[in-house]
């Protein structure tokens, strides 16, 4: 289980990556946040943010085109 | 470079000089990701960019002279001629119809998403020569915006990772 989740089903791009950010920002590093979404992009988008970022991609999935993403805040 | 300059933030500047609803996004859709993303920017608005930073927004599209825009309707896409684009009325149409396809997409609004832009400490600086040739006055744009001009920008550009002009 994550430590927080974030449902950004039917946002599109850029809010997904903003509103993961902001939630990011107010965990303590360390702590996951799970993301929902389905805008499609998200998997290379979520992808380059936590490569650029240093944040950790634990887990992805996909489940009909609702795309999981859980990510450990790095400091 | 030394070790400490590689260990600064990245930054990134953006000239922004078009106004109208579909030219605005590029700008601020890259200056909240790259901010969400560690980056340092700065949006420097001059010319038609300029009423993007009015407090009030209504912001319109043209499909005059535009042949690569093509609206989604009645199961094909639509090119409007431009003889029919000209009449009064058009354009605020066609205007409407891309707020609703946005709102309905999930796309972001202008103005959502240059309030992100705030919150994430995005730096807006103003054209004062546009503010001059155009009449507009300061207190008719949004609070936290510095003014500037083409010397304001470049210091910020010449030590930037990435500049841009849209």
């Amino acid at each position: 289980m994550a430590d927080q989740v974030l449902d950004a089903k039917g946002l599109n791009c850029p809010l997904p990556i903003i509103k993961t950010k902001k939630m990011l920002k107010e965990l303590p590093v360390g702590n996951t946040l799970e993301v929902i979404a389905t805008d499609p992009g998200s998997v290379a988008d979520f992808a380059a943010f936590c490569r650029t970022t240093g944040n950790e991609m634990v887990e992805q999935s996909n489940d009909g085109g609702v795309f999981r993403f859980v990510i450990r805040r790095a400091a | 470079m030394s070790e400490q300059d590689d260990n600064r933030p990245k930054s990134m500047t953006i000239i922004v000089t078009k106004g109208s609803l579909d030219w605005a996004y590029p700008p601020f859709i890259l200056a909240t990701t790259a901010a969400a993303m560690g980056v340092d920017v700065t949006l420097f608005f001059t010319f038609y960019g300029l009423p993007l930073l009015k407090k009030k927004l209504d912001l319109q599209i043209t499909t005059l002279g535009n042949p690569a825009m093509a609206m989604p309707m009645m199961g094909t896409h639509m090119v409007m001629p431009n003889l029919i684009g000209m009449l009064p009325g058009v354009d605020a149409m066609a205007s409407k119809m891309m707020k609703d396809m946005i709102a309905k997409k999930g796309v972001a609004s202008i103005e959502e998403l240059r309030d992100m832009a705030i919150e994430c400490d995005v730096k807006m600086i103003a054209c004062q020569m546009t503010m001059d040739l155009f009449e507009f006055d300061k207190k008719d744009m949004i609070d936290g915006i510095t003014l500037g001009g083409a010397a304001t920008y470049m210091e910020n550009a010449l030590k930037s990772d990435i500049n841009l002009y849209i």
